[in-house]
């Protein structure tokens, strides 16, 4: 069974190279049920190899399948093949599950969309790219999904093109990632330079860079350079500090990408990448792991100040995605690495059914993203409004759902870390990011589903207000003009009424709040055969992964205490938003977001640009200056020298002639004496 | 090196078929261009078909020179008649053979039909002798009569400062040729004087008994360094290549950037690294570091581009630099993603030149200010557009990729800090090649442009085979890599070799890297 592996990618790669030729012919809403099928189908492989892994004893969950040489050059073997192990196979399987969900979502949210069947190309190439990423079995397969994920995110933000701020919005997601892109690959030089291989496992061909018997050839210093550098690439492609700045101006594409590609699947391959590659950063020197958890820790809490200060739909959980994969980092340096994988599942559930749920309320408000004219919306939307709320309870950390548990791992392994002070102070700022969450989902819940139906003001206060508003969300470049044509009345009607979605739309966030409330489950701390995923994981992470030793009391008091502050947290937010007895507290250095992406945007636009266009001049004005100046000079002294230029060639020939034998006869004598 | 043998022969077929294809053109009515352009589109199909027949007959596994052709030319001077293939032309040849019908059927003349496509034939003809040349003389004769067809393509069929343009490209490439020709007849001269025998100009017979004091191959080598450095273009001798590049014609910016800036980097192999080993590794550092140069340098100035056609021929600066550089890293892989990224860039800078002149045939303009909205009035022309341009940048599963990851993994063995800023370019080509398109083909089309005209039929499926190969190279480029590689192996272990010259402690300073499969006694990684 597990040697059925190839088809895992090969569904969705089949379904692109149909849709791309045949995509329009197909039509809606054929194409997208057909993209569905495809994507469902890799769900299917996956499971099928699940339960081949499954009956297989533990020591013996690891395959590896090769279907060619990929780059042989010289002790270069680098071949294209997938690892199927533990790891590997738990993160395919929410992959192509939630891809699955979000295929069929897609079909009612891009309905009518006159570039229907293109947005399925996207999304199956996609599906394809992530799961190389996962299954590659070396890192320049991974490395080819994980260009092939940012080229699709690429396609799909700009997926509006006509738009400008969307076609930049794309743009800036590709060149920042680069810029991770660029440590990659400098990692997987230095890794070959130093053991020779890029293969994770050793087979056949290759020797295994995550051998024990590889990384006893390894340095603490090349280990730490190696690790350093394929985080970078993580930092890009997670949205950690300094370069997140293009996942919030990632929400310009259409809200099935944000909720895919944006926050359950692709912006966690960084902590994927850390948690696949943890034997080399568990043999570096220890400041890299306390470094990455530092980087995490402060994401979250810098991405959570911004979050509560934002009145875009989108805008607030893109902000808290780049926060709660801060909160993965900080497990990744914690040596949790179990803990980790299990905030990106949980948050994988949750957010997608989060961003689900905000595409089902635009949708539903004719293509409104300002919560500040939402309002009241469960009376009109309950079956969103539920799963919602589910969402909320889970991401807030409220007890028992999906987020409280995995959030609670992760402060208890910074907590338990010991060591420095370092990590006590860590684990704080976490429990403050947990507070912070709290309070802005619930603010974001309350204006959107409690309180007053702010869009009836909205829609009769008429023309200029509604300009002036448009103008304003076009400031923030929300910059999303989805195409309602067929099911929404246009936006000018008076009176329109939110509306719910579609079967295909709300099934999705049916399944999605379902999963957020009992996700949990799959690793409950209560004893050691409860935690299924630890002991999944255990073949591959067993050797790597921190033990943390903390009595039941303290993790019970830890846990409870967490779950009462964030439980206070909603309070006070349902005394801000909702009974306005407090007033909201949003400063506009949160608004602006501490002002750090204008200040990059400044700089890049300003002196960065500048400093391009003078090396332009410099070609222009020195470089070529010098050669057109030789070549007046050459013209003045000509005009003296015209009796020369008789205009016969052999002449011409002649002269050549002599300067050369003049040059051979230096040359010659030069050498031979 | 050289295996003898009584085969038909298949490369003098190769370089004379064009030059018959350019007389039959000269012999044809003035009034039917489009016979013309049907005869030379034959007899290009013809040379391209011979190619892939060589490819198909060629010898993996050898790295030796193959369908040698050998005969007496000018034997008073130990001038010969000699060609010859291996991997390392192999697939230049054959990227020749494919590009020429390829430019032929992607753009027009408009006027003056006879001798535009003659000039073409004969230029076909000169780029096909350089790469199979094994006669230093007959190298140089080749080398100069590509000139003097790019000449008149570009100053008569060319755009805006089409004069200047040629002159400026003319005069910069004499002068380069001017140096190399001295070099090469000193070569020739001091190789007899050393090695005793009769005068010849033999590449092989030189390369691999020199008989040359060290510090004189030094001087040689930079002769024929600076005629290829020109040529490439390397930082600062390029500018005469936006110039040439923009007011060509199409066809002409498709074989000069395709074919024509390997003349220097094949060069440079053939030339630097096989005939003076020891002064190749001497100068190393140097090229890497213009190699270096070129990819930013040449990146940061494309970004600033107006013009798009301007843009790519700045893109060339900096893809030529990766060549340059794995070249001169002296490992097997840096070599071998050298000459795989000329192939690379033969295939997409000539689609990203086809598609500009396309743009250009609809809006008589390649000014990016002036174009606007193209992916909502013309997908097609867009997505094809697109999927080269993500080949250019170096996506991993395109062509371009592989050979940049070459190079930059094999420059990373032997100039680490050197690689470590190339390997920012992959950042500047993402950054002028997205931001270009954004202009062009992102927004709203206004009035100019909205009643672009989609892809027709034709440009499509001139189109096609490129694409096919950019795709089929990145992911499937082994079977090209294996008739690399014994060539680039054999190479190497010539500059290594003491009696031809790299004796310094260390040679290349490249050792394969990896631990062995059963455990530590391989070498320690501190000695490296």
């Amino acid at each position: 069974m597990l040697d059925l592996v190839w088809l895992i990618p090969a569904l969705p790669l089949a379904g692109f190279l149909v849709l791309v030729f045949g995509g329009r012919r197909l039509g809606e809403p054929i194409a997208g049920w057909f993209a569905t099928l495809m994507c469902g189908g890799a769900f299917a492989a996956t499971v099928v190899v699940f339960i081949g892994l499954f009956n297989k004893s533990p020591d013996q969950r690891q395959f590896q399948q090769v279907l060619f040489d990929w780059l042989p050059v010289g002790g270069l073997k680098v071949q294209l093949g997938f690892l199927v192990d533990p790891l590997s196979i738990a993160m395919a399987l929410f992959v192509t599950g939630i891809g699955t969900l979000i295929h069929l979502y897609s079909i009612g949210y891009m309905h009518g969309d006159p570039k229907f069947s293109k947005f399925f190309v996207y999304m199956n190439l996609f599906a394809f790219s992530m799961l190389m990423l996962v299954l590659g079995n070396n890192l320049l397969v991974t490395f080819l999904g994980w260009e092939g994920v940012g080229a699709c995110s690429y396609f799909l933000v700009s997926f509006w093109f006509s738009n400008e701020a969307n076609a930049s919005a794309g743009k800036k997601a590709f060149i920042t990632n680069r810029i991770g892109d660029w440590g990659f690959m400098l990692a997987m030089f230095l890794a070959f330079a130093s053991v020779g291989t890029l293969t994770y496992f050793s087979n056949g061909s290759n020797v295994g860079l995550l051998d024990q018997g590889t990384l006893g050839h390894l340095t603490a210093y090349t280990a730490t350079a190696i690790a350093a550098l394929l985080f970078i690439g993580a930092v890009g492609k997670s949205a950690q500090l300094p370069l997140y700045i293009w996942l919030p101006d990632a929400m310009a594409g259409p809200t099935p990408v944000s909720a895919l590609i944006h926050a359950a699947t692709m912006v966690t391959s960084g902590v994927y990448l850390m948690v696949r590659i943890s034997p080399v950063l568990a043999h570096g020197y220890t400041w890299l792991p306390a470094t990455i958890a530092t980087v995490g820790a402060i994401t979250a809490l810098f991405a959570a100040t911004i979050a509560i200060a934002q009145n875009d739909i989108k805008k607030v959980l893109a902000y808290s995605t780049v926060s709660q994969l801060g909160y993965m980092f900080l497990a990744v340096g914690s040596g949790a690495y179990v803990a980790a994988i299990f905030h990106m599942i949980t948050h994988a559930f949750f957010k997608a059914l989060l961003f689900l749920g905000s595409g089902s309320v635009i949708h539903g408000m004719h293509d409104e993203q300002d919560m500040r004219k939402m309002g009241g919306l469960r009376k009109y939307m309950p079956v969103t409004a539920v799963t919602f709320i589910i969402g909320w309870l889970a991401i807030a950390g409220i007890f028992p759902f999906a987020g409280f548990w995995s959030k609670d791992e992760i402060l208890l392994n910074a907590w338990a870390h010991g060591g420095s002070p370092l990590w006590k102070v860590l684990w704080f700022v976490g429990l403050v990011t947990a507070l912070l969450t709290a309070y802005y989902m619930s603010r974001q819940v309350f204006m959107v589903f409690f309180g007053k139906e702010n869009w009836r003001e909205a829609a009769t206060a008429g023309g200029e207000a509604e300009q002036s508003a448009e103008a304003t969300a076009a400031e923030e470049h929300a910059g999303e003009e989805h195409v309602t044509v067929a099911v929404a009345p246009s936006r000018h009607d008076a009176h329109p009424e939110p509306h719910e979605s579609a079967w295909t739309m709300l099934l999705p966030l049916v399944v999605l709040a379902a999963l957020s409330t009992f996700g949990g489950l799959v690793n409950l701390p209560f004893s050691d055969s409860s935690r299924f995923l630890e002991r999944w994981l255990a073949p591959v992470l067993e050797t790597t992964t921190r033990r943390v030793d903390v009595p039941g009391v303290v993790q019970f008091a830890l846990a409870a205490g967490t779950c009462l502050l964030c439980a206070l947290a909603i309070v006070v937010a349902a005394r801000v938003y909702l009974q306005h007895k407090l007033e909201p507290v949003e400063p506009e250095l949160f608004a602006h977001g501490w002002y750090y992406d204008e200040s990059v945007s400044a700089f890049v636009g300003g002196p960065g640009e500048e400093a391009f266009e003078q090396t332009a001049e410099f070609d222009k004005g020195v470089i070529d200056g010098a050669v057109n100046g030789v070549g007046t000079l050459v013209r003045a002294t000509a005009t003296r020298l015209r009796l020369a230029q008789t205009g016969y060639v052999r002449n011409y020939a002649l002269g050549i002639a002599v300067g050369a034998f003049i040059l051979i006869g230096l040359f010659l004598t030069r050498a031979v004496g | 090196m050289i295996e003898h043998s009584s085969h038909t022969p298949l490369l003098t077929m190769l370089v004379v078929l064009p030059f018959v294809g350019a007389a039959v053109v000269a012999l044809l009515p003035r009034r039917r261009p489009e016979l013309m352009r049907l005869v030379a589109l034959l007899f290009t199909v013809l040379t391209g078909a011979l190619t892939v027949a060589v490819l198909v007959q060629f010898e993996k596994g050898q790295a030796g020179f193959q369908f040698v052709d050998h005969h007496s030319w000018i034997s008073s001077f130990g001038i010969s008649w000699t060609l010859g293939i291996d991997g390392i032309s192999l697939f230049l040849v054959v990227l020749t053979g494919i590009l020429f019908p390829i430019a032929l059927l992607g753009a027009d003349p408009h006027h003056d039909a006879k001798p535009y496509y003659a000039w073409l034939l004969i230029l076909e003809a000169g780029c096909l002798g350089v790469f199979l040349a094994l006669d230093l003389f007959l190298f140089f004769v080749f080398f100069e009569i590509v000139l003097v067809p790019m000449y008149f393509l570009i100053g008569q069929w060319g755009h805006g400062e089409r004069t200047y343009a040629a002159l400026k490209f003319f005069l910069f490439t004499m002068f380069g040729s001017a140096f190399m020709l001295v070099a090469l007849i000193s070569t020739a001269v001091l190789h007899q004087h050393g090695a005793g025998g009769p005068l010849t100009f033999d590449l092989v017979s030189i390369a691999t008994h020199p008989g040359i004091a060290l510090t004189t191959q030094r001087w040689l080598f930079l002769g024929f360094a600076i005629a290829f450095a020109v040529k490439i273009p390397l930082f600062p001798l390029h500018t005469w290549l936006p110039d040439a590049h923009t007011e060509a014609p199409t066809a002409g910016s498709v074989i000069l950037a395709g074919v024509m800036l390997k003349l220097g980097t094949y060069g440079l192999i053939r030339y630097g690294l096989f005939l003076f080993p020891e002064a190749s590794a001497y100068f190393a550092p140097m090229m890497v570091t213009l190699g270096v140069i070129g990819i930013t340098y040449g990146a940061i100035v494309a970004a600033m581009q107006k013009d798009l056609k301007r843009l790519v021929a700045y893109s060339s600066i900096a893809h030529l630099g990766f060549i340059a550089l794995g070249t001169f890293a002296l490992t097997t892989q840096g070599l071998q993603g050298g000459v795989l990224q000329m192939v690379n860039h033969g295939l997409s800078t000539s689609a990203l030149f086809l598609l500009v002149g396309f743009i250009y045939e609809r809006r008589h303009t390649r000014e990016i200010a002036k174009l606007k909205g193209l992916q909502k009035v013309a997908p097609i022309m867009a997505g094809v557009f697109t999927l080269v341009m993500l080949s250019s940048i170096g996506l991993p599963g395109l062509n371009g990729f592989v050979g940049e990851f070459l190079i930059l993994l094999g420059s990373f063995l032997t100039r680490r800090w050197w690689t470590v800023v190339a390997a920012a370019g992959v950042i500047l080509a993402a950054l002028y090649l997205l931001w270009a398109y954004q202009r062009v083909f992102h927004g709203e089309p206004d009035e100019d442009n909205a009643s672009f005209p989609e892809m027709k039929l034709s440009e499509a499926l001139v189109m096609v085979p490129l694409i096919g190969l950019i795709i089929f190279l990145g992911v499937y480029p082994k079977p090209v890599l294996e008739r690399i590689q014994p060539s680039v192996d054999a190479l190497i272990q010539h500059i290594e070799d003491p009696t031809v010259g790299a004796n310094q402690p260390g040679g290349t300073g490249y050792h394969e890297p990896g631990v062995a499969n059963n455990g530590p006694s391989a070498q320690p990684e501190a000695s490296r």
